[in-house]
């Protein structure tokens, strides 16, 4: 009998991209209809995988932005705000029915456009897009038992702002409630990945959404300040970087303007050493390396118990050596692409800095594309907690690993942060898990598990992470306002 | 015993259901590259223990199986054979005639399988008969009524006395994970098992409706694993029960593979226990040589 | 001859998805307001009974452990299954004697109820349920759970929304149902069961006999495998003896309101859990 040795090589099985049809120029959505923007400003948008370019992309411009907030106005007025629910989540079911018919033809273009991988695209962005709108169709007509004795009405106009990391889901997370609740909106998505909100657009006209009830205006920086400085705006949501969020804050303080801001985070991980071990290091492993580390939930920062740190570092490599960076188009690929050259550049000089302040550096043995954005998913360990790498925000493929000695220390090290936004718990202990959870400062836990969303779970941070809930019927009351008040 | 303190893994570890069976489901989507597939698919042949286990087996049947199991595709000189015939000890002796010199391996079930409820005397002269009559392997089961009862030692004490009573023999020791109730005992299993002396730890005995699953047979290459690193000891998995298809067998491989390394992904350290997934996989070796899908009429029976 | 003779259905019992006879051979006779024959309708027996429940049971365990967003899913696309075949639903209920006008409203109401009750599926815990503040250092919550096998007793009026109105709540939660339907309402309900079977809608989640209430009802009241009696649609001067039967198993018993829109009417068929676990290191 032959002893030859087998490989286990995978094929490239790279998903087809006829599916999808790009356009050379994209223009606004604005009242229902493509418009070129005023100036006729466009810019580029990439496949951060290939640097090729995609489309040219309409600059809206501040007196765009006027108009798509007249024409969110008076859809407002004209048709949403006294639809009866009923009417609205029929549009809601709609969009969800179509996204999931074009399900294929989306992600195949969130991949090309963000340089994520396709089966994360295919298997978690969509699904969950779609998932949103189904979940919100159903609150449209029973607002009513999700505010007991409150009589809840819409804000009226509201100004949306999303970033690229999950740019389709974050639509859906933005749009849905919104609609819901009987607002209009506009909507900004991010410079980079506009191309799923323009495909969206089309998804919009389909189902016969009365026109201005969704306007979208691309753009970057300055679209997106005309459309948080415009004064008839009655509410503002925004995720991105706390930097931003803390801008956003600033400009709508004197207006006393509504705001929902999720921002970002720096997680800690804790591993204790009662924990499912193997289950725990995957948990880690996807907490960092999904989506590239582009996520403001990311279990960024590993705490492990001390007496298991070195068997769990080492099984953690190993783990890390599987990784598979690559094409993202490829079903094979774990780790996509970062998303921009500005990204990697801020992920590049965080690292450095980490090497300069002693932190021991680990990376697999892959090999990068020349072209494209790309970087080996990263692991420190040997961090301390006053390292910038255990305190700033990478939001790339990188681990920090410190470790604690008792529950209390773990704690302490998870909560000296300014973020909040989530944090993840490793033991087969339940009553551990419930003691962490109490005392953690994080607006999500997850116990014995990472990364898990859900259109009935309510999302968002404590601290600098940001205020407001997405999901939920807690993620309700951010879209309406009672006569009483209440907080924005 | 693998339980040192300085090393926590032990019997002690649990394993999460959810997350397990999450792993084992992404690895389902690794695909294969058309030139590897004609040797994956070999593989699968040349790790199969092609068996027959029925109150009906006579020596016609044991001989049909066994030229089967030398020749898959009389067709097909290039296929090669199995790793083993899988029989009851009172077949062992036509086995063994009808597989001489060929290379494919004798194995044999004792010990009161499928259910391992007899004395142990009475066990370990099945094992002992069955090498005596020429098996070089013995699959057991583990004795689950005393594993079930938290008798430990017990269960440790008769894989050892098994292992003794196989001489040079090769020991599988069958868990039968579809009782054990959960991943943490599928674990503790193992680990007792390979501490005890096992050469081989198997899924099932393929009696039962619970059979071998991708999330099982990854918890086991995990025990495997956390084995080899405590003890340096190299132990062999075997997967049986309820694979039929040659896409399945692409799966185990894959999780044997990216658990423990390509260096278990031989005969010496991992099987598949089949008895339909030798003509699916045949069937799929025609695909790949005429372009065309195959059918049942074009494969024979054993 | 060229002409084309229309093709009468035949009205069938649905049980475990399928379309069987009534075991006991009786059929029962549905006329229009001329007397003409509309269909010879199986009449269940107590044998299609006790069948019927048993294709509930099998098939509760399953539905109830799906994702409540997988059953959401599945009545929206009863509603669209019956969105598509709107004009046969208004022909039915026209032929047992509705109005045009409130045929139509009432078909447009009906796939509305079941659109309506669908966005409840993953909603019920959030209004339903609770994290309990106990006086100790214990996590505490409640959550509902469906209670199992429900029998309905289906109001005969309107024929159609009433019986979409009770099953819709029903159904939702995880709970599966054996439904009595009587008279013309019978035909409304069958081809109401054809919707179900083209929306992946497991068989035995929906059970719907067509028969006399009253020589049912006793049956279903006395059952040991039925949680819960929607008696909604009983009939008028119901025996107390009848009544009484339910205490045998001390089943849940329901008068609900048969048009209702309500996440109370879901809340009749649930049963509460509550968990506790203590909170340290």
């Amino acid at each position: 009998m032959t002893t030859e040795k087998f490989d286990l090589d995978y094929a490239p099985a790279l998903e087809s991209t006829a599916v999808v049809n790009i356009a050379k120029q994209y223009g606004l959505f604005v009242n229902g209809e493509f418009v070129k923007a005023r100036g006729g400003k466009t810019f580029a948008t990439i496949n951060p995988a290939t640097e090729a370019h995609l489309a040219d992309v309409a600059e809206a411009s501040k007196a765009d932005v006027n108009k798509a907030v007249k024409a969110a106005r008076h859809a407002y007025e004209t048709y949403w705000r006294d639809m009866p629910g009923k009417q609205r989540a029929r549009y809601l079911y709609r969009i969800a029915r179509q996204l999931q018919e074009r399900a294929r033809e989306f992600a195949v273009l969130e991949t090309l456009d963000g340089g994520k991988p396709i089966t994360e695209s295919r298997d978690f962005d969509l699904p969950q897009a779609a998932a949103h709108f189904f979940y919100h169709a159903g609150w449209a007509d029973k607002l009513d038992y999700a505010f007991p004795g409150r009589k809840v009405t819409s804000h009226g106009v509201v100004g949306q702002i999303t970033p690229w990391n999950f740019p389709m889901m974050m639509a859906a997370w933005k749009l849905a409630p919104a609609l819901a609740t009987g607002n209009t909106v506009v909507f900004k998505p991010a410079e980079t990945t506009p191309l799923t909100a323009l495909l969206l657009a089309e998804v919009l006209q389909d189902v016969d959404l009365p026109p201005g009830v969704v306007n979208i205006v691309t753009g970057a920086g300055a679209t997106g300040q005309a459309l948080v400085d415009h004064p008839d705006v009655d509410k503002l949501a925004f995720t991105g970087s706390t930097g931003v969020g803390k801008m956003i804050q600033r400009a709508a303080a004197a207006r006393r303007l509504p705001l929902t801001l999720e921002l970002g985070g720096k997680a800690a991980h804790i591993v204790f050493d009662d924990a499912a071990i193997d289950q725990a290091v995957e948990g880690v492993v996807k907490g960092i390396f999904f989506n590239q580390g582009h996520v403001c939930c990311a279990g960024s920062r590993l705490l492990v118990q001390e007496s298991i740190a070195e068997m769990f570092i080492e099984k953690l490599k190993r783990r890390v050596d599987l990784l598979r960076v690559g094409n993202p188009l490829d079903k094979n690929t774990d780790v996509g692409a970062i998303n921009s050259a500005a990204q990697l550049g801020r992920i590049a000089d965080l690292v450095d800095a980490g090497v300069n302040e002693g932190a021991e550096i680990y990376q697999p043995d892959c090999t990068l594309n020349k072209k494209g954005f790309w970087f080996a998913p990263t692991i420190f360990t040997g961090v301390q907690q006053s390292h910038r790498i255990a305190q700033e925000e990478i939001f790339g493929p990188v681990l920090s690993v410190q470790t604690f000695r008792t529950a209390d220390e773990a704690l302490q090290k998870a909560n000296n942060t300014p973020f909040g936004l989530s944090a993840g718990v490793w033991t087969e202990k339940g009553s551990k898990i419930l003691w962490m959870a109490d005392r953690l400062n994080a607006g999500v836990v997850w116990a014995n598990t990472y990364n898990q969303f859900d259109p009935a779970s309510p999302f968002g941070g404590y601290k600098e992470s940001g205020f407001g809930r997405e999901g939920g019927m807690q993620g309700l009351s951010a879209y309406v306002r009672t006569d009483t008040g209440g907080r924005s | 015993m693998a339980c040192t303190t300085d090393k926590p893994l032990s019997l002690a570890t649990s394993v999460d259901q959810v997350a397990l069976e999450a792993r084992a489901k992404s690895l389902t989507t690794r695909s294969i590259k058309t030139t590897s597939k004609r040797a994956a698919l070999h593989l699968s042949i040349r790790c199969m223990d092609l068996t027959t286990l029925e109150g009906a087996d006579t020596p016609g049947k044991v001989a049909s199986l066994c030229q089967k199991a030398i020749r898959p595709d009389p067709t097909n000189l290039a296929v090669p054979p199995v790793a083993a015939v899988c029989v009851y000890p009172e077949m062992v002796d036509y086995a063994v005639a009808a597989t001489a010199g060929t290379g494919v391996k004798v194995a044999s079930v004792a010990g009161a399988f499928p259910s391992g409820l007899s004395r142990l005397s009475v066990r370990l002269d099945d094992i002992s008969d069955a090498v005596a009559r020429g098996a070089h392997e013995i699959d057991i089961v583990l004795n689950r009524s005393a594993f079930l009862t938290g008798d430990y030692n017990l269960v440790m004490d008769e894989v050892a006395a098994a292992k003794e009573a196989c001489g040079d023999a090769h020991l599988k020791v069958i868990l039968e994970t579809g009782e054990l109730g959960g991943y943490d005992q599928i674990r503790r299993a193992s680990m007792l098992s390979m501490a005890a002396g096992a050469d081989f730890i198997k899924t099932s005995t393929g009696k039962i409706p619970k059979a071998s699953t991708l999330p099982v047979v990854l918890c086991m290459a995990e025990a495997i694993r956390d084995h080899a690193e405590a003890t340096g000891e190299i132990i062999g998995l075997k997967a049986a029960g309820g694979i039929r298809t040659a896409k399945q067998a692409w799966h185990y491989l894959v999780v044997i593979g990216e658990t423990l390394g390509t260096d278990w992904l031989t005969p010496d350290l991992f099987r598949l226990g089949a008895s339909s997934l030798l003509n699916d996989v045949l069937q799929q070796l025609g695909k790949l040589d005429t372009g065309r899908y195959s059918g049942p009429d074009y494969v024979t029976v054993d | 001859m060229n002409e084309h003779l229309p093709v009468d259905k035949t009205f069938k019992l649905f049980i475990g998805g399928a379309f069987p006879r009534s075991e006991s051979g009786r059929t029962f006779a549905v006329r229009d307001a001329k007397g003409a024959l509309l269909a010879n309708a199986s009449q269940a027996s107590r044998k299609d009974l006790r069948e019927a429940v048993r294709a509930a049971r099998s098939a509760q365990g399953s539905w109830a452990g799906r994702t409540a967003y997988n059953r959401g899913q599945i009545l929206y696309r009863a509603a669209e299954m019956m969105e598509a075949r709107r004009p046969e639903f208004v022909a039915v209920l026209r032929q047992i004697g509705v109005t045009p006008k409130a045929a139509d409203k009432q078909v447009d109401q009906a796939i509305d109820r079941w659109v309506w009750y669908a966005g409840w599926a993953d909603k019920t815990h959030h209004v339903l349920g609770t994290v309990n503040p106990v006086s100790g250092p214990y996590f505490n919550f409640t959550f509902p759970e469906p209670t199992g096998v429900v029998g309905v007793m289906a109001p005969d009026q309107p024929a159609l929304l009433g019986l979409v109105s009770r099953l819709a709540p029903i159904i939702v939660s995880g709970n599966t149902a054996v439904a009595v339907i009587e008279g013309p309402a019978s035909l409304a309900a069958i081809t109401l069961a054809e919707v179900l079977a083209t929306s992946d809608l497991p068989g035995g989640v929906v059970n719907l006999l067509t028969g006399q209430k009253n020589e049912l009802l006793p049956w279903m009241m006395g059952h040991l495998d039925i949680n819960a009696v929607d008696l909604t649609g009983a009939p008028e001067d119901l025996d107390p003896e009848v009544l009484e039967a339910a205490a045998v198993n001390v089943k849940r018993t329901v008068w609900g309101d048969p048009v209702a829109e309500s996440p109370y009417a879901i809340a009749d068929f649930l049963e509460m859990k509550t968990v506790w676990h203590p909170i340290g290191k």
